[in-house]
């Protein structure tokens, strides 16, 4: 089956795994707003080095979290040479024929790639990598829940996730399952022209979206069978509780981000 | 004692486009007593998941009364939390095992109906885990349902439902896409839940053998029912469910085919066992004898 690294959980059991969905939440975005506290490049070496933490603290592989950036490694590419490139400053380091590097553009652009990275890896560490979809999901529903009283449809958000997550894989396996088929028949989907190569996908998305909605259908019928009346007067399984774990990692990471804005104002180094 | 379910003359025509109505069940009339388990026979397109939806109002039958222990839930003052009630005592497993898991973990799976019930938390947990334990799917709690063979998927979906604790449950052709190996698991569970639990079984199939378990098959013909009785009576009119499109079991059918040659084999032989057991008294009875199988 295709492996899709971005967005996968790693099974485990460490603290970061052991957190509550809902801190996890608050935790990454307290994160990649922390990220943009940065200002000097001290802040940065700091940044850098809670990211690292973090993956030691996840016992995930590092090889496998560094497999999760790769999709977005073109972004990275562009913002780099944009900055580069684009950015004027004070201090010309190239000045070549129409190419004007300054300082400020790369560093401009080693902290916008250091940032992404981090937002990456943080809500990774945070979210994908350490808390399955369900409890995601979860987190999300119980955390917007006093969001219902403004009629937003958080449970149907939810509960829409859910599914999605639940048929992913299930359409990705149709999908290749139709291409063999239609390989087999003598579709040819990686040659030709732009304009071939799509129309080669045409005997593959209508099948799958046929299949798709009768599915849907299925399901719909399935789910109203087992009493599935929206989120009213639903419980739940799994009760969530907050442990001292979580209280004590949301202090840090507000002690964190004090830390971040000290570094900044006593230790401004490459002002950014 | 009243029957569990009681169908009477019940109507049911789909809208199709062009505004014409296709009439699918015609006046079809009959009853299911507490605990029994009943097979449902019939070629495709003879509405058998028509009825099937019917019975836990997931449709509303054109005319017709269905009543389910002693209440009739076609009456138009059935209040919604009846509704649920039905659903919840009618469960029902369907044919594609893929189409009816909702949730990314088996046991968050099986937790869904029980959730949508409002049924304490504590409770829930107990449910999921009895029912996981009765299908024999426990190891797999925390498994994702994609990673599972069919028969698998099959048995998480029966554990969603035994959840809701129901006092039947419809098979919806759940056998049909399971390798050999998963359909006899389905069919143990439910004999399981038949005789163990009391819990009344209705399974559509159309495979002769599976029908042959039941301790009545009903049979439907474009939406009328064709025949009622026992495995044994039905499948002593092969000519009858041949003009409709079914056939007996395999080693009834060689029973019949060697009766039609004149050698009188004794018994309604539903199984391969019984089949084998009386061609062997036949056998002995015109003096062949054989030697003890080997084990
Ligand atoms: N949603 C629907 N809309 C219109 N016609 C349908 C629908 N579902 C089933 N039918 C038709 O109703 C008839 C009975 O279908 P069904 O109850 O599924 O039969 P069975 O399960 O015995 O194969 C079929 O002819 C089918 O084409
Ligand atoms: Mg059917």
């Amino acid at each position: 089956m295709t492996s899709i690294t971005l967005g996968q959980y790693f099974p485990g059991n460490s603290l970061l795994h052991r957190l509550d969905p809902r801190f996890k939440i608050v935790l990454a975005v307290l994160y990649i707003t922390a990220s943009f506290l940065c200002k000097s490049i001290w802040s940065f070496a700091a940044l850098a080095l809670s990211a690292v933490v973090l993956i030691l603290i996840s016992r995930i592989p590092p090889s496998f979290v560094l497999r999760g950036l790769r999709p977005i490694l073109f972004i990275m590419l562009f913002t780099v040479v944009l900055n580069v490139f684009l950015t004027r400053g004070e201090t010309l380091l190239i000045d070549f024929w129409i190419i004007h590097i300054y300082l400020e553009g790369v560093l401009t652009a080693l902290s916008m790639v250091l940032r992404i990275t981090v937002i990456i890896i943080g809500t990774g560490m945070f979210l994908t990598y350490t808390t399955t979809p369900i409890a995601l999901t979860d987190g999300i529903e119980r955390l917007f829940s006093p969001l219902k009283v403004f009629h937003l449809p958080v449970h149907e958000f939810a509960m829409m996730m859910t599914i999605a997550l639940r048929f992913i894989p299930i359409l990705i396996e149709e999908t290749e399952k139709i291409m063999a088929a239609q390989k087999a028949r003598g579709a040819d989907f990686s040659t030709g022209s732009l304009m071939q190569r799509a129309k080669a996908l045409i005997p593959i998305l209508v099948p799958l979206f046929v299949s798709a909605f009768r599915r849907a259908d299925e399901l719909a019928v399935a789910m109203e069978c087992r009493c599935y009346r929206g989120g009213e007067g639903r419980t739940r399984m799994t009760v969530l509780h907050a442990t001292a774990a979580d209280w004590v990692m949301l202090a840090a990471m507000i002690l964190f981000g004090a830390v971040l804005l000290l570094i900044n104002r006593f230790a401004p180094g490459f002002a950014l | 004692m009243e029957p569990f379910i009681q169908v009477e003359q019940l109507n049911y025509a789909y809208d199709e486009d062009g505004g014409q109505r296709r009439r699918v069940l015609r006046d079809l009339s009959f009853s299911v007593e507490r605990g029994e388990y009943v097979a449902i026979l019939g070629h495709n397109g003879s509405g058998k998941s028509t009825l099937a939806k019917l019975l836990n109002l997931i449709l509303t039958p054109d005319s017709g009364k269905i009543i389910i222990a002693g209440r009739e839930i076609t009456d138009p003052n059935l209040t919604e939390d009846e509704l649920y009630e039905v659903r919840r005592r009618m469960g029902m497993v369907f044919q594609n095992p893929d189409n009816q898991l909702v949730a990314t973990i088996v046991e968050e799976d099986v937790a869904f109906g029980p959730e949508n019930l409002g049924v304490p938390s504590e409770e829930i947990r107990r449910r999921v885990d009895e029912a996981l334990a009765l299908v024999g799917m426990t190891k797999y709690a925390h498994h994702e349902p994609h990673r599972l063979s069919g028969g698998q998927k099959q048995r998480v979906a029966i554990a969603g439902i035994i959840a809701m604790l129901p006092d039947c449950i419809i098979f919806d052709e759940s056998t049909a896409m399971l390798d050999p190996m998963g359909r006899r698991d389905v069919l143990r569970i439910m004999d399981n839940l038949n005789r163990e639990r009391g819990i009344t079984v209705l399974t559509i199939t159309h495979y002769m053998n599976e029908a042959a378990r039941a301790d009545r098959v009903l049979v439907l013909n474009d939406g009328e029912l064709y025949m009622q009785g026992t495995p044994a009576e039905i499948f002593s009119h092969p000519d009858r469910l041949a003009a409709i499109g079914l056939d007996v079991p395999q080693c009834t059918d060689l029973v019949h085919q060697l009766r039609d040659a004149g050698i009188a084999v004794e018994g309604d032989c539903l199984t391969p066992a019984q089949c084998a057991d009386a061609i062997c008294a036949a056998c002995a009875a015109s003096g062949i004898t054989f030697a003890p199988p080997r084990t």
